[in-house]
Protein backbone atom coordinates (compact mmCIF):
# COMPACT_ATOMS: atom_id res chain seq x y z
CA UNK A 1 0.00 0.00 0.00
CA UNK A 2 1.67 3.37 -1.14
CA UNK A 3 1.71 6.32 0.92
CA UNK A 4 0.18 8.71 -1.71
CA UNK A 5 -2.60 6.38 -2.42
CA UNK A 6 -3.55 6.83 1.68
CA UNK A 7 -2.73 10.74 1.59
CA UNK A 8 -6.13 11.33 -0.30
CA UNK A 9 -8.18 9.04 1.24
CA UNK A 10 -11.27 9.18 3.87
CA UNK A 11 -10.88 7.28 7.17
CA UNK A 12 -14.41 6.10 5.55
CA UNK A 13 -13.02 4.92 2.71
CA UNK A 14 -10.10 3.23 3.97
CA UNK A 15 -12.25 1.56 6.24
CA UNK A 16 -14.58 0.22 3.71
CA UNK A 17 -11.38 -1.29 1.94
CA UNK A 18 -9.77 -2.12 5.09
CA UNK A 19 -12.71 -3.03 8.13
CA UNK A 20 -9.54 -3.83 10.45
CA UNK A 21 -7.88 -0.01 10.23
CA UNK A 22 -10.16 1.28 12.57
CA UNK A 23 -7.90 -0.85 16.03
CA UNK A 24 -4.89 1.63 14.34
CA UNK A 25 -7.08 4.69 14.90
CA UNK A 26 -8.44 3.54 18.54
CA UNK A 27 -4.92 2.49 19.60
CA UNK A 28 -3.53 5.80 18.94
CA UNK A 29 -6.55 7.30 20.75
CA UNK A 30 -8.47 8.91 17.42
CA UNK A 31 -12.23 8.27 17.24
CA UNK A 32 -13.74 6.74 14.09
CA UNK A 33 -16.71 8.69 14.35
CA UNK A 34 -15.88 12.03 14.83
CA UNK A 35 -13.17 11.91 11.95
CA UNK A 36 -14.89 9.21 9.24
CA UNK A 37 -15.84 12.07 6.73
CA UNK A 38 -11.87 13.93 7.08
CA UNK A 39 -9.45 13.18 5.07
CA UNK A 40 -6.20 11.39 6.57
CA UNK A 41 -3.88 13.93 6.02
CA UNK A 42 -6.35 16.30 7.97
CA UNK A 43 -6.98 14.06 10.44
CA UNK A 44 -2.83 13.20 10.91
CA UNK A 45 -2.07 16.93 11.26
CA UNK A 46 -4.71 17.55 13.47
CA UNK A 47 -3.53 14.62 16.09
CA UNK A 48 0.11 15.69 15.43
CA UNK A 49 -0.52 18.67 16.61
CA UNK A 50 -2.29 17.62 19.83
CA UNK A 51 0.28 15.18 20.64
CA UNK A 52 2.58 15.50 24.34
CA UNK A 53 5.48 12.78 23.23
CA UNK A 54 6.08 14.17 19.52
CA UNK A 55 5.85 10.20 18.52
CA UNK A 56 3.23 11.26 16.48
CA UNK A 57 4.67 13.11 13.28
CA UNK A 58 2.16 12.83 10.58
CA UNK A 59 4.68 11.63 8.16
CA UNK A 60 5.45 8.96 10.49
CA UNK A 61 1.48 8.13 11.37
CA UNK A 62 1.32 8.03 7.50
CA UNK A 63 4.37 5.28 7.32
CA UNK A 64 3.21 3.41 10.38
CA UNK A 65 -0.30 2.71 8.79
CA UNK A 66 0.70 1.99 5.29
CA UNK A 67 2.90 -0.97 7.30
CA UNK A 68 0.44 -1.84 9.35
CA UNK A 69 -2.15 -2.36 6.64
CA UNK A 70 0.56 -4.36 4.65
CA UNK A 71 1.68 -6.39 8.03
CA UNK A 72 -2.39 -6.93 8.60
CA UNK A 73 -2.77 -8.34 4.85
CA UNK A 74 -0.30 -10.63 5.19
CA UNK A 75 -1.50 -12.22 8.52
CA UNK A 76 -5.05 -12.02 7.19
CA UNK A 77 -4.02 -13.73 4.10
CA UNK A 78 -1.47 -16.60 5.84
CA UNK A 79 -3.15 -19.59 5.84
CA UNK A 80 -3.68 -20.70 9.38
CA UNK A 81 -0.81 -23.20 10.38
CA UNK A 82 -2.45 -26.09 9.08
CA UNK A 83 1.63 -27.99 9.65
CA UNK A 84 0.24 -31.83 10.07
CA UNK A 85 3.71 -33.12 11.43
CA UNK A 86 7.02 -32.61 12.49
CA UNK A 87 10.53 -34.20 11.97
CA UNK A 88 13.46 -33.88 13.76
CA UNK A 89 16.46 -34.62 12.49
CA UNK A 90 19.34 -35.56 15.27
CA UNK A 91 22.38 -33.25 15.97
CA UNK A 92 24.67 -33.31 19.40
CA UNK A 93 24.47 -32.62 22.68
CA UNK A 94 26.58 -30.55 25.10
CA UNK A 95 30.21 -32.41 24.43
CA UNK A 96 29.99 -32.81 20.84
CA UNK A 97 28.83 -35.78 20.68
CA UNK A 98 26.35 -37.13 17.89
CA UNK A 99 22.78 -37.98 19.28
CA UNK A 100 21.70 -41.55 18.69
CA UNK A 101 17.88 -41.50 17.22
CA UNK A 102 17.64 -41.83 14.02
CA UNK A 103 14.86 -39.38 13.63
CA UNK A 104 11.64 -38.41 15.22
CA UNK A 105 8.72 -37.90 13.33
CA UNK A 106 5.51 -36.25 15.13
CA UNK A 107 1.84 -36.03 13.89
CA UNK A 108 -1.14 -34.23 14.39
CA UNK A 109 -2.95 -35.92 17.75
CA UNK A 110 0.26 -37.50 18.74
CA UNK A 111 1.08 -37.25 22.59
CA UNK A 112 5.14 -37.17 23.76
CA UNK A 113 6.26 -37.00 26.51
CA UNK A 114 9.96 -35.41 27.39
CA UNK A 115 11.65 -36.88 30.15
CA UNK A 116 15.65 -36.11 31.49
CA UNK A 117 16.76 -34.51 34.60
CA UNK A 118 16.84 -31.08 35.24
CA UNK A 119 19.45 -28.82 33.27
CA UNK A 120 19.40 -31.69 30.19
CA UNK A 121 18.44 -29.68 27.57
CA UNK A 122 14.47 -29.91 27.54
CA UNK A 123 14.28 -25.77 27.06
CA UNK A 124 16.87 -25.91 24.29
CA UNK A 125 15.05 -28.91 22.53
CA UNK A 126 11.36 -26.53 23.30
CA UNK A 127 13.52 -23.98 21.80
CA UNK A 128 14.95 -25.91 18.94
CA UNK A 129 11.49 -26.63 18.02
CA UNK A 130 9.75 -23.21 18.23
CA UNK A 131 13.17 -21.51 16.06
CA UNK A 132 12.29 -24.75 13.43
CA UNK A 133 16.12 -25.35 13.87
CA UNK A 134 17.88 -25.69 10.82
CA UNK A 135 21.64 -26.57 11.75
CA UNK A 136 21.96 -23.08 12.99
CA UNK A 137 21.27 -23.62 17.00
CA UNK A 138 23.74 -24.59 19.75
CA UNK A 139 22.23 -28.62 19.07
CA UNK A 140 22.82 -28.64 15.43
CA UNK A 141 19.51 -30.22 15.23
CA UNK A 142 16.98 -29.70 12.07
CA UNK A 143 13.07 -29.13 12.54
CA UNK A 144 11.45 -30.23 9.30
CA UNK A 145 7.33 -28.81 9.02
CA UNK A 146 5.67 -31.27 7.16
CA UNK A 147 9.08 -32.71 6.09
CA UNK A 148 10.25 -29.42 4.70
CA UNK A 149 12.34 -26.75 5.86
CA UNK A 150 10.91 -23.86 7.47
CA UNK A 151 11.33 -20.57 5.47
CA UNK A 152 13.30 -17.98 7.65
CA UNK A 153 11.12 -15.04 7.84
CA UNK A 154 8.18 -16.98 9.14
CA UNK A 155 10.07 -17.24 12.32
CA UNK A 156 8.97 -13.64 13.49
CA UNK A 157 5.37 -14.23 12.08
CA UNK A 158 2.81 -13.75 15.38
CA UNK A 159 0.11 -15.87 13.49
CA UNK A 160 2.57 -18.52 13.03
CA UNK A 161 3.85 -19.35 16.29
CA UNK A 162 4.70 -22.76 16.31
CA UNK A 163 4.55 -23.25 20.00
CA UNK A 164 1.81 -22.54 22.46
CA UNK A 165 2.99 -22.87 25.81
CA UNK A 166 1.64 -24.25 29.09
CA UNK A 167 2.40 -24.61 32.40
CA UNK A 168 2.66 -24.97 36.34
CA UNK A 169 3.83 -21.68 36.80
CA UNK A 170 1.84 -19.91 34.98
CA UNK A 171 -1.22 -17.43 35.95
CA UNK A 172 -3.60 -14.65 35.14
CA UNK A 173 -2.46 -11.39 35.14
CA UNK A 174 -5.10 -9.37 33.41
CA UNK A 175 -8.05 -7.71 35.01
CA UNK A 176 -10.99 -9.11 33.43
CA UNK A 177 -13.88 -11.62 33.55
CA UNK A 178 -13.79 -14.87 31.90
CA UNK A 179 -16.16 -13.96 28.67
CA UNK A 180 -13.60 -10.92 28.29
CA UNK A 181 -10.39 -13.29 28.45
CA UNK A 182 -11.48 -15.34 25.79
CA UNK A 183 -12.58 -11.94 24.00
CA UNK A 184 -9.45 -10.46 24.08
CA UNK A 185 -8.01 -13.56 23.37
CA UNK A 186 -10.23 -14.22 19.59
CA UNK A 187 -9.93 -10.57 19.18
CA UNK A 188 -6.03 -10.77 18.64
CA UNK A 189 -6.04 -13.53 16.74
CA UNK A 190 -8.99 -11.83 14.54
CA UNK A 191 -11.10 -14.15 15.43
CA UNK A 192 -14.79 -13.72 15.30
CA UNK A 193 -15.85 -13.52 19.05
CA UNK A 194 -19.41 -14.96 19.44
CA UNK A 195 -20.95 -16.50 22.01
CA UNK A 196 -20.69 -20.05 20.93
CA UNK A 197 -16.99 -19.96 21.00
CA UNK A 198 -16.92 -18.48 24.29
CA UNK A 199 -19.47 -21.20 25.38
CA UNK A 200 -17.52 -23.55 24.29
CA UNK A 201 -14.39 -22.60 25.82
CA UNK A 202 -16.08 -22.69 29.02
CA UNK A 203 -17.47 -25.87 28.70
CA UNK A 204 -14.30 -27.58 28.07
CA UNK A 205 -12.96 -25.94 30.74
CA UNK A 206 -15.52 -26.91 33.65
CA UNK A 207 -15.58 -30.21 32.20
CA UNK A 208 -11.75 -30.85 32.84
CA UNK A 209 -12.05 -28.98 36.47
CA UNK A 210 -13.89 -30.67 39.14
CA UNK A 211 -15.34 -26.97 40.38
CA UNK A 212 -17.04 -25.36 37.25
CA UNK A 213 -17.15 -21.19 37.10
CA UNK A 214 -18.93 -18.89 35.18
CA UNK A 215 -18.35 -16.51 32.37
CA UNK A 216 -18.54 -14.11 34.37
CA UNK A 217 -16.06 -14.50 36.88
CA UNK A 218 -13.06 -12.46 37.67
CA UNK A 219 -9.86 -14.74 35.80
CA UNK A 220 -7.78 -13.97 38.65
CA UNK A 221 -10.33 -15.41 41.20
CA UNK A 222 -10.01 -18.87 39.41
CA UNK A 223 -8.54 -21.74 41.70
CA UNK A 224 -5.46 -23.03 40.52
CA UNK A 225 -7.88 -26.14 38.67
CA UNK A 226 -10.24 -23.87 37.38
CA UNK A 227 -7.60 -21.82 36.10
CA UNK A 228 -5.34 -24.19 34.63
CA UNK A 229 -8.57 -25.37 32.97
CA UNK A 230 -8.99 -22.32 31.67
CA UNK A 231 -5.66 -22.04 30.18
CA UNK A 232 -6.06 -25.58 28.59
CA UNK A 233 -9.35 -25.11 26.86
CA UNK A 234 -8.72 -22.05 26.08
CA UNK A 235 -4.91 -23.28 24.09
CA UNK A 236 -6.91 -25.99 22.36
CA UNK A 237 -9.51 -24.30 20.82
CA UNK A 238 -8.53 -20.73 20.52
CA UNK A 239 -4.67 -20.74 20.11
CA UNK A 240 -2.97 -21.16 16.82
CA UNK A 241 -0.36 -22.99 17.47
CA UNK A 242 -0.32 -26.64 16.21
CA UNK A 243 2.50 -27.89 19.31
CA UNK A 244 1.39 -27.51 22.60
CA UNK A 245 3.77 -27.66 25.04
CA UNK A 246 2.76 -28.93 28.78
CA UNK A 247 5.79 -28.27 31.74
CA UNK A 248 4.25 -30.60 34.19
CA UNK A 249 0.99 -30.12 35.72
CA UNK A 250 -0.11 -31.47 39.00
CA UNK A 251 -2.89 -33.49 39.59
CA UNK A 252 -4.75 -31.39 41.44
CA UNK A 253 -7.86 -30.46 40.63
CA UNK A 254 -7.99 -31.04 37.24
CA UNK A 255 -8.89 -34.46 35.02
CA UNK A 256 -5.46 -34.61 33.26
CA UNK A 257 -6.50 -37.43 31.29
CA UNK A 258 -9.48 -35.66 29.72
CA UNK A 259 -7.16 -32.03 28.89
CA UNK A 260 -5.21 -34.54 27.05
CA UNK A 261 -7.73 -35.52 24.95
CA UNK A 262 -9.29 -32.08 24.36
CA UNK A 263 -5.81 -31.52 23.29
CA UNK A 264 -5.48 -34.53 21.49
CA UNK A 265 -8.95 -33.95 19.62
CA UNK A 266 -8.21 -30.35 18.78
CA UNK A 267 -5.68 -31.94 16.85
CA UNK A 268 -2.84 -30.43 18.40
CA UNK A 269 0.61 -32.34 18.60
CA UNK A 270 1.24 -32.56 22.23
CA UNK A 271 5.05 -32.49 24.11
CA UNK A 272 4.98 -32.61 27.52
CA UNK A 273 8.02 -32.65 29.67
CA UNK A 274 7.24 -34.31 32.88
CA UNK A 275 8.67 -36.97 35.30
CA UNK A 276 5.11 -37.89 37.19
CA UNK A 277 4.37 -41.88 35.77
CA UNK A 278 0.91 -41.11 34.86
CA UNK A 279 1.03 -38.73 32.49
CA UNK A 280 4.50 -40.25 31.16
CA UNK A 281 2.51 -43.17 30.79
CA UNK A 282 -0.34 -41.35 28.84
CA UNK A 283 2.08 -41.00 26.18
CA UNK A 284 2.68 -42.91 23.17
CA UNK A 285 5.99 -42.04 23.39
CA UNK A 286 8.66 -40.29 25.54
CA UNK A 287 12.31 -38.70 24.72
CA UNK A 288 15.22 -39.54 26.73
CA UNK A 289 17.12 -36.38 26.91
CA UNK A 290 20.49 -36.33 28.72
CA UNK A 291 23.68 -33.84 28.53
CA UNK A 292 21.61 -32.01 25.87
CA UNK A 293 21.19 -34.71 23.47
CA UNK A 294 18.50 -36.89 22.95
CA UNK A 295 19.54 -40.41 24.16
CA UNK A 296 16.76 -42.42 22.70
CA UNK A 297 12.75 -42.18 21.65
CA UNK A 298 10.94 -44.93 23.37
CA UNK A 299 7.63 -46.21 22.50
CA UNK A 300 5.42 -46.45 25.87
CA UNK A 301 5.20 -50.75 26.47
CA UNK A 302 1.80 -52.58 26.58
CA UNK A 303 2.93 -53.98 30.49
CA UNK A 304 3.80 -49.96 30.78
CA UNK A 305 0.30 -49.34 30.26
CA UNK A 306 -1.29 -51.62 32.41
CA UNK A 307 0.71 -49.90 35.24
CA UNK A 308 -1.14 -46.77 33.88
CA UNK A 309 -4.38 -48.33 35.03
CA UNK A 310 -3.51 -48.77 38.12
CA UNK A 311 -2.26 -45.53 38.78
CA UNK A 312 -5.63 -44.36 37.08
CA UNK A 313 -7.14 -46.03 39.94
CA UNK A 314 -5.26 -44.79 43.22
CA UNK A 315 -5.76 -41.02 40.97
CA UNK A 316 -9.43 -41.58 41.26
CA UNK A 317 -9.55 -42.62 44.61
CA UNK A 318 -7.14 -39.39 45.82
CA UNK A 319 -9.63 -37.36 43.23
CA UNK A 320 -13.30 -39.19 45.32
CA UNK A 321 -11.22 -38.35 48.81
CA UNK A 322 -10.39 -34.52 47.79
CA UNK A 323 -14.34 -33.78 46.82
CA UNK A 324 -15.56 -35.48 49.75
CA UNK A 325 -12.87 -32.88 51.41
CA UNK A 326 -14.49 -29.92 49.75
CA UNK A 327 -17.81 -30.81 50.30
CA UNK A 328 -17.16 -31.20 54.21
CA UNK A 329 -17.96 -35.40 54.34
CA UNK A 330 -15.67 -37.66 56.76
CA UNK A 331 -13.44 -39.40 54.09
CA UNK A 332 -14.10 -42.88 53.50
CA UNK A 333 -12.18 -44.99 50.78
CA UNK B 1 32.01 -2.89 16.28
CA UNK B 2 28.73 -3.83 16.75
CA UNK B 3 26.60 -1.66 18.88
CA UNK B 4 23.69 -2.29 19.83
CA UNK B 5 21.04 0.38 22.11
CA UNK B 6 18.67 -2.06 24.58
CA UNK B 7 15.82 -0.12 26.40
CA UNK B 8 13.20 -0.71 29.00
CA UNK B 9 10.97 0.03 31.71
CA UNK B 10 12.68 -0.28 35.01
CA UNK B 11 12.38 -4.17 36.23
CA UNK B 12 11.31 -5.63 32.70
CA UNK B 13 14.10 -8.09 32.43
CA UNK B 14 16.79 -5.84 30.52
CA UNK B 15 19.89 -7.05 32.31
CA UNK B 16 18.90 -10.63 32.27
CA UNK B 17 18.18 -10.86 28.56
CA UNK B 18 21.40 -8.87 27.83
CA UNK B 19 23.73 -11.65 30.01
CA UNK B 20 21.74 -14.59 28.31
CA UNK B 21 22.47 -13.08 24.67
CA UNK B 22 25.71 -12.36 25.93
CA UNK B 23 26.65 -16.23 26.77
CA UNK B 24 25.55 -17.38 23.57
CA UNK B 25 28.13 -14.86 22.15
CA UNK B 26 30.49 -15.74 24.06
CA UNK B 27 30.25 -19.42 22.65
CA UNK B 28 30.77 -18.03 19.36
CA UNK B 29 33.97 -16.01 20.80
CA UNK B 30 32.79 -12.91 20.57
CA UNK B 31 34.46 -9.75 22.88
CA UNK B 32 31.26 -8.42 24.24
CA UNK B 33 30.90 -5.28 26.46
CA UNK B 34 28.31 -2.96 28.10
CA UNK B 35 27.28 0.26 29.43
CA UNK B 36 24.50 0.57 31.76
CA UNK B 37 22.95 3.94 32.13
CA UNK B 38 20.71 4.66 34.94
CA UNK B 39 18.98 7.73 37.16
CA UNK B 40 19.64 6.99 40.75
CA UNK B 41 20.86 3.73 41.26
CA UNK B 42 22.35 0.61 39.16
CA UNK B 43 23.62 -2.89 40.66
CA UNK B 44 23.76 -4.45 37.69
CA UNK B 45 27.53 -3.41 36.57
CA UNK B 46 28.20 -6.19 39.57
CA UNK B 47 26.05 -8.66 37.55
CA UNK B 48 27.97 -8.21 34.69
CA UNK B 49 31.06 -8.14 36.27
CA UNK B 50 30.56 -11.20 38.19
CA UNK B 51 29.78 -12.40 34.57
CA UNK B 52 33.71 -11.42 33.65
CA UNK B 53 31.51 -9.11 30.99
CA UNK B 54 33.43 -5.65 30.79
CA UNK B 55 31.07 -2.90 32.00
CA UNK B 56 30.68 0.74 32.80
CA UNK B 57 27.66 2.32 34.60
CA UNK B 58 26.37 6.26 34.21
CA UNK B 59 23.83 7.75 36.59
CA UNK B 60 22.09 10.97 34.60
CA UNK B 61 21.24 11.93 38.85
CA UNK B 62 19.21 15.04 38.23
CA UNK B 63 19.45 15.01 34.55
CA UNK B 64 16.95 13.82 32.04
CA UNK B 65 18.18 10.15 31.55
CA UNK B 66 18.05 10.51 27.74
CA UNK B 67 19.91 13.74 27.71
CA UNK B 68 22.39 12.48 29.62
CA UNK B 69 22.93 9.04 26.99
CA UNK B 70 23.25 11.44 23.89
CA UNK B 71 25.73 13.32 25.64
CA UNK B 72 27.56 10.22 26.24
CA UNK B 73 27.39 7.91 23.51
CA UNK B 74 30.25 8.98 22.16
CA UNK B 75 32.53 8.47 24.58
CA UNK B 76 31.14 5.40 25.11
CA UNK B 77 31.73 4.31 21.78
CA UNK B 78 35.06 5.16 22.07
CA UNK B 79 35.50 3.34 25.40
CA UNK B 80 34.23 0.06 23.72
CA UNK B 81 36.80 0.24 21.10
CA UNK B 82 39.67 0.83 23.02
CA UNK B 83 38.67 -2.02 24.94
CA UNK B 84 38.72 -4.30 21.32
CA UNK B 85 35.13 -4.96 21.99
CA UNK B 86 33.59 -7.13 19.22
CA UNK B 87 29.63 -6.14 20.20
CA UNK B 88 29.29 -3.06 22.95
CA UNK B 89 25.88 -3.12 24.07
CA UNK B 90 24.44 -0.32 25.95
CA UNK B 91 21.27 -0.29 27.99
CA UNK B 92 18.92 1.79 29.91
CA UNK B 93 15.78 2.54 31.95
CA UNK B 94 13.25 4.22 29.60
CA UNK B 95 12.01 5.73 33.15
CA UNK B 96 9.44 8.12 32.14
CA UNK B 97 7.87 5.69 29.23
CA UNK B 98 9.37 8.52 26.75
CA UNK B 99 12.60 7.70 26.65
CA UNK B 100 14.27 6.60 23.17
CA UNK B 101 17.99 6.64 23.24
CA UNK B 102 17.66 5.15 19.41
CA UNK B 103 20.47 6.61 17.18
CA UNK B 104 19.03 6.34 13.06
CA UNK B 105 21.61 3.73 12.29
CA UNK B 106 22.14 1.53 15.19
CA UNK B 107 20.06 -1.71 16.04
CA UNK B 108 17.89 -0.63 18.91
CA UNK B 109 15.88 -3.28 21.07
CA UNK B 110 13.23 -2.36 22.91
CA UNK B 111 12.26 -5.08 26.32
CA UNK B 112 8.94 -5.29 27.80
CA UNK B 113 7.55 -7.28 30.21
CA UNK B 114 3.98 -9.77 29.83
CA UNK B 115 3.49 -8.51 33.03
CA UNK B 116 2.87 -4.89 32.47
CA UNK B 117 -0.55 -5.24 31.48
CA UNK B 118 -2.05 -4.97 27.94
CA UNK B 119 -2.31 -1.92 27.79
CA UNK B 120 1.33 -0.56 28.24
CA UNK B 121 2.34 -1.24 24.53
CA UNK B 122 -0.08 1.65 23.84
CA UNK B 123 1.23 4.01 26.49
CA UNK B 124 4.97 3.59 25.83
CA UNK B 125 5.89 6.33 23.47
CA UNK B 126 8.94 6.08 20.77
CA UNK B 127 10.86 3.51 23.08
CA UNK B 128 8.50 0.99 22.00
CA UNK B 129 7.13 2.16 18.52
CA UNK B 130 10.69 3.39 17.23
CA UNK B 131 12.35 -0.16 18.22
CA UNK B 132 14.02 -2.29 15.63
CA UNK B 133 12.96 -5.19 17.68
CA UNK B 134 11.02 -5.93 20.79
CA UNK B 135 12.05 -8.39 23.01
CA UNK B 136 8.65 -9.80 25.14
CA UNK B 137 9.89 -11.41 28.73
CA UNK B 138 8.46 -12.97 31.72
CA UNK B 139 6.37 -15.18 29.42
CA UNK B 140 6.58 -18.07 31.43
CA UNK B 141 4.21 -16.87 34.15
CA UNK B 142 1.35 -15.99 32.48
CA UNK B 143 -1.20 -17.76 30.21
CA UNK B 144 -0.61 -18.71 26.63
CA UNK B 145 -3.48 -16.31 25.60
CA UNK B 146 -2.74 -13.47 27.33
CA UNK B 147 1.12 -13.86 25.64
CA UNK B 148 -0.66 -14.46 22.16
CA UNK B 149 -2.86 -10.70 23.42
CA UNK B 150 0.13 -9.09 24.76
CA UNK B 151 2.10 -9.66 21.66
CA UNK B 152 -0.97 -8.49 18.61
CA UNK B 153 -0.77 -5.35 21.70
CA UNK B 154 2.76 -4.66 20.70
CA UNK B 155 2.75 -5.26 17.27
CA UNK B 156 -0.37 -2.88 16.58
CA UNK B 157 2.34 -0.14 18.36
CA UNK B 158 5.43 -0.98 16.15
CA UNK B 159 4.20 -2.84 13.18
CA UNK B 160 7.67 -3.07 11.71
CA UNK B 161 9.33 -4.57 14.74
CA UNK B 162 10.44 -7.99 14.76
CA UNK B 163 8.86 -9.45 17.88
CA UNK B 164 10.89 -11.87 20.07
CA UNK B 165 10.03 -13.82 23.64
CA UNK B 166 13.05 -14.48 25.65
CA UNK B 167 12.99 -16.19 28.67
CA UNK B 168 15.42 -14.72 30.77
CA UNK B 169 15.62 -17.06 33.90
CA UNK B 170 16.02 -20.32 31.67
CA UNK B 171 17.68 -18.26 28.57
CA UNK B 172 14.85 -19.50 26.15
CA UNK B 173 14.73 -17.53 22.94
CA UNK B 174 17.86 -15.91 24.03
CA UNK B 175 20.46 -17.55 21.62
CA UNK B 176 18.15 -17.08 18.72
CA UNK B 177 18.00 -13.59 19.66
CA UNK B 178 21.53 -13.89 19.39
CA UNK B 179 21.86 -14.34 16.12
CA UNK B 180 19.72 -11.28 15.06
CA UNK B 181 21.97 -9.33 16.40
CA UNK B 182 25.43 -9.82 15.34
CA UNK B 183 26.54 -8.44 11.75
CA UNK B 184 30.07 -9.31 10.97
CA UNK B 185 30.43 -6.89 8.50
CA UNK B 186 29.08 -3.91 10.56
CA UNK B 187 31.78 -1.95 12.02
CA UNK B 188 31.00 1.08 13.64
CA UNK B 189 33.89 3.20 14.65
CA UNK B 190 31.82 6.62 15.74
CA UNK B 191 28.60 8.00 16.20
CA UNK B 192 29.51 11.57 15.90
CA UNK B 193 27.22 13.08 13.27
CA UNK B 194 24.08 10.65 13.53
CA UNK B 195 20.60 11.63 14.54
CA UNK B 196 18.53 10.27 16.86
CA UNK B 197 15.07 8.65 16.03
CA UNK B 198 13.14 10.76 18.12
CA UNK B 199 13.95 14.28 19.95
CA UNK B 200 14.66 13.91 23.31
CA UNK B 201 11.99 15.19 25.57
CA UNK B 202 12.05 18.95 25.60
CA UNK B 203 12.76 20.72 29.02
CA UNK B 204 13.92 23.93 30.82
CA UNK B 205 11.35 25.27 32.89
CA UNK B 206 12.23 26.66 36.55
CA UNK B 207 11.73 23.14 38.12
CA UNK B 208 14.60 22.17 36.10
CA UNK B 209 16.87 24.77 36.96
CA UNK B 210 15.81 23.37 40.96
CA UNK B 211 12.74 25.50 41.90
CA UNK B 212 10.74 23.59 44.49
CA UNK B 213 8.05 25.77 44.86
CA UNK B 214 4.64 25.27 43.54
CA UNK B 215 2.38 27.93 42.35
CA UNK B 216 2.27 30.00 38.63
CA UNK B 217 4.86 32.75 40.00
CA UNK B 218 7.25 30.37 40.11
CA UNK B 219 6.47 28.62 36.96
CA UNK B 220 9.16 29.66 33.88
CA UNK B 221 10.15 28.72 30.50
CA UNK B 222 8.61 25.61 28.94
CA UNK B 223 5.41 24.90 30.80
CA UNK B 224 2.49 23.33 29.56
CA UNK B 225 -0.78 23.25 31.48
CA UNK B 226 -3.66 20.47 30.97
CA UNK B 227 -6.38 21.73 29.42
CA UNK B 228 -9.21 20.36 31.77
CA UNK B 229 -11.87 22.08 30.08
CA UNK B 230 -11.80 21.00 27.15
CA UNK B 231 -11.62 17.27 28.91
CA UNK B 232 -14.78 17.69 31.07
CA UNK B 233 -16.69 18.67 27.79
CA UNK B 234 -15.96 15.84 26.53
CA UNK B 235 -16.70 13.42 29.17
CA UNK B 236 -20.20 15.19 28.72
CA UNK B 237 -20.92 14.14 25.68
CA UNK B 238 -20.37 10.70 26.15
Amino acid sequence: MRKQELERMTLEQLERQYPFVLSFFESRGIPSEQNALKSLVQIFDEVAKHQEDGVHDSQVMFTELAEYVEQMLLFLGESKMDISSITILPGHDKDGHPETFERLHMERGEVVAIVGPTGSGKSRLLADIEWAANRDTPTGRIVMLDGAIRQEDHRFSLRNKLVAQLSQNMNFVMDVDVEEFIRLHAQSRMIKEDAALIERIVAAANHLSGEPFMQGSPITSLSGGQSRALMIADTAILSASPIVLIDEIENAGIDRKRALELLVGEEKIVLMATHDPSLALMADRRILIRNGGIVRVQQTRKEEKSILKELEKIDHLVSKLRTQLRQGESLSM
Amino acid sequence: MNLITVSGPPSCGKTSVILKAIEAFQQKGLHVGVVKFDCLYTDDDLLYQKAGIPVKSGLSGSLCPDHYFVSNIEEVVQWGRSQGLDLLITESAGLCNRCSPYLRQIHSICVIDNLSGINTPKKIGPMLKSADMVVITKGDIVSQAEREVFSSKVQMANPKAIILHVNGLTGQGAYELSTLLYREEENIETVQGMELRYPMPSALCSYCLGEKRVGEEFQLGNVRKINLEEQTACANKN
